[in-house]
């Protein structure tokens, strides 16, 4: 098996409405400047893998062909994943699989979404009118959880402040919501109990990408490379009888399979920092449960503890996390290559000093796809 | 490279209209396939889907065929936006990291509940193409005509590959339309879109198809006649037509050049031909000659359903060899209007 690295990231601006860009030129911003960080062109690439949500996001089905031509992918093979909310990190570890199969050696991968070009809520209701969003559907397990775990109201609204602000330190973040505050939070409108409005996720036009390659092109990388040294996905039936929605079976067996990968055996203390896929505040501390970073029902203490702060000993979404940015088909990645950033040391204002190993994560559909990989500034790190 | 063969393959008639939910036509097919093999569920080391949302009209449509492959406890699984070939595709490649030795493909699609000629047109640029309501028909016309104008193909090649298409398809169980009709009396029927007649199109179809891969020696345990993918490669070509010659197919020839197809005689070729002229193109861009069987199962032109036809294309194929009909066959699939972007498979026989 080849190794896979990062050796370029790339960005757009996530913003509400990107009026000045077609979805091309959407796509190309941040393919172009993944390329330049990784000092490539697109002649160097040999194959794109891209990802996005819906096709009724924007109304364009199977966008690979129409994009073929702005992704420098014409005489080359160019494939689309899907796999709903979780496609951003599903697209980056097919793409990484390309790698370690051998038999590509530079892998371009994008995923955009260009919300303003459509009606989100109604398409992920599933097209019915009437929709109830993402946040009607989810609201309830977090109820659910909130009774289960006896957490505090107040942790929800203060993961909303904590990613805010994070992301003013983030340019390319969506929103920058400077007077942020626990107040602002707790009397923004109610959305969905127990979701205040701006514990909520924005809609944002955006694009992420990468550039991946095995060892030979990692060691004439420009830059530092990020290794992948774990991924995992897991499914699981989205409804039936049974079935934890709170904490998906999916979820937990996803972490345990990426840890077993990683020979991560205390993630906790193991694991320098993560960007974990959150568009609703409270879904940070389901998911540090969920994935096995703590003990059930400990979650909301972690948070409460500031052990997820900048600066605390298990930072979460430094970048400002779903919470500030969300191109829905690109949010997993944005995890994906913000965990790699990381350990590359190039997060700027938001780089957690010394990160070696990071978490990068997206969840999707009714919390039952799940798509994870970890980073490492070394292709063979040790644990102790 | 990894050894990696088909050791069981299904595929579902080819329906006008299937009454029943995209899970249940995938439903049957992981049933035969675990029942032949003798395969648990929680064997499969990895699946991996390829349907469309918009063909049932539900984002996220997707989401119930998990539920096909008995998703739970849950199971490593990934899903492409593309034919089920694509998925093919990802899913050798994800064998050739070497740490998993099955893996199930599958590609399904209801075309009956839309209308294709209103949805497809979405597939084009949506900001030059899609306004102008340029459908996968109409683009197939303008191949055509390219085929007339550049003077490779004359109408009645056209009619030749429906003729021998349909009447081959008379012995294929799974198929739609079939006719015992010459070329004289195809050429007597009306344009529908010009150059092009109603019979040089596929029909609507809903369909499903499935190939169950495994690893060499768990593939020797797992059949007797493996069907063993020596390559399989992918080429776009560019979106825009006004930047194509609609008659070749650089980006496929690249393809088959690094598959290096006539390393080997080719007994078959299974070709994603949808609309009659599209056979003219691929055989030139494929470098087929009379030694190669095209299609014997009627291909596309006799059941079409989208997101399986090019899966299929490899199941018909990998039945041929594994029935000892074929040594050596290619199997190709195409997605996009006017065979922008194309698939390329390369299959043989033995132990």
């Amino acid at each position: 098996m080849e190794r896979c690295a990062v050796v370029g990231i790339g960005q757009s601006k996530y913003s509400k409405r990107r009026a000045d860009l077609s979805i091309d030129g959407l796509v190309r911003e941040a393919a172009l400047r993944a390329l330049e960080d990784a000092e490539l062109r697109f002649a160097d690439i040999d194959a794109i893998v891209i990802g996005k949500a819906p096709d009724a996001l924007e109304g364009v089905i199977m966008p690979e062909l129409s994009l073929a031509d702005a992704l420098g992918a014409v005489g080359k093979p160019i494939h689309r994943v899907h796999t709903a909310g979780s496609v951003g990190a599903s697209t980056a570890i097919s793409a990484c699989t390309l790698i370690e199969s051998g038999m590509f050696q530079r892998v371009l991968t994008v995923c955009y979404e260009k919300q303003s070009d459509g009606n989100a809520t109604w398409a992920l209701g599933g097209g019915r009118s009437g929709s109830q969003g993402a946040g009607g559907s989810f609201a309830p397990w977090i109820r659910k959880y909130i009774t289960k775990s006896g957490a505090p109201e107040h942790i929800g609204w203060k993961v909303a402040v904590k990613d805010r602000l994070n992301a003013l330190k983030n340019p390319y973040a969506h929103l920058h919501l400077p007077d942020i505050s626990i107040e602002k939070v707790r009397e923004s409108p109610m959305l969905w109990d127990p979701l205040h409005f701006l514990e909520s996720c924005p809609s944002s036009d955006g694009a992420a990408a990468m550039v991946l390659t095995n060892t030979a092109g990692a060691a004439r990388a420009p830059r530092r490379p990020a290794w992948v040294i774990a991924h995992a996905k897991r499914t699981e039936t989205i409804q039936f009888p049974g079935r934890d929605p709170v904490r998906p079976a999916a979820g937990v067996e996803c972490a345990k399979a990426l840890y077993k990968k990683a020979g991560i055996t205390d993630p906790r203390r193991q694991i320098d920092c993560a960007e974990l896929y959150v568009p609703f505040s409270w879904y940070e501390p389901m998911w540090l449960e969920g994935h096995l970073i703590c003990d059930e029902g400990q979650g909301w203490k972690m948070t409460d503890s500031g052990a997820t702060e900048l600066g605390g000993d298990f930072p979460v979404n430094m970048s400002g996390g779903v919470l500030s940015s969300n191109p829905i088909g690109a949010s997993g990645m944005i995890r994906c290559l913000e965990a790699a950033s990381q350990v590359r040391g190039t997060a700027g204002d938001y780089q957690v000093e010394g990160a070696r190993i990071a978490l990068g994560h997206a969840y999707g559909g009714g919390a039952n796809y799940f798509a994870m990989w970890i980073v490492s500034s070394e292709p063979a790190p040790s644990f102790h | 490279m990894e050894d990696i063969a088909i050791v069981a393959f299904a595929q579902t008639p080819s329906y006008r209209r299937y009454p029943d939910s995209e899970p249940a036509l995938l439903m049957g097919l992981v049933n035969a396939i675990l029942a032949e093999t003798g395969l648990e569920r929680r064997e499969i080391d990895f699946t991996i889907a390829g349907s469309c949302d918009y063909l049932s009209g539900m984002p996220f449509a997707f989401i119930s065929n998990v539920d096909a492959f008995g998703a739970w406890p849950p199971v490593y699984e990934s899903h492409v936006e593309m034919d089920g070939a694509f998925a093919l595709f990802e899913g050798f490649v994800r064998m050739q990291v070497g740490d998993i030795d099955t893996c199930l493909v599958a590609g399904s699609g209801k075309s009956s509940p839309g209308r294709p000629r209103e949805i497809f047109p979405l597939q084009g640029d949506p900001y030059y193409h899609a306004p102008l309501g340029l459908d996968p028909v109409s683009m197939a016309g303008i191949q055509a005509q390219c085929l007339l104008t550049a003077g490779k193909a004359c109408e009645r090649d056209f009619a030749e590959v429906v003729s021998r298409s349909r009447r081959d398809g008379q012995s294929n169980p799974y198929a739609q339309v079939t006719a015992d009709v010459s070329p004289d009396e195809l050429l007597k029927e009306p344009y529908f879109a010009s150059p092009l007649r109603k019979h040089d199109l596929p029909p609507i179809s809903d369909g499903a198809a499935m190939v169950l891969l495994a690893r060499g020696e768990r593939a020797r345990a797992l059949t007797r006649t493996p069907v063993w993918i020596r390559g399989i490669d992918h080429r776009i070509e560019s979106h825009h037509p006004g930047l194509r010659d609609l008659t070749t197919l650089p980006g496929l020839e690249i393809a088959a050049k690094r598959l290096a197809i006539h390393a080997a005689p080719i007994d078959t070729a299974e070709l994603c031909v949808r609309y009659s002229p599209e056979e003219i193109v691929l055989r030139e861009a494929l470098g087929l000659d009379q030694g190669t069987r095209i299609n014997p199962s009627g291909g596309p032109l006799c059941g079409h359903p989208v997101m399986a036809t090019g899966l299929t294309r490899v199941v018909e194929a990998a039945r041929r060899i594994a029935r000892g009909d074929a040594r050596r066959a290619i199997a190709h699939a195409a997605s996009g209007a006017a065979l922008q972007q194309n698939l390329l498979c390369v299959l043989e026989g033995g132990a």
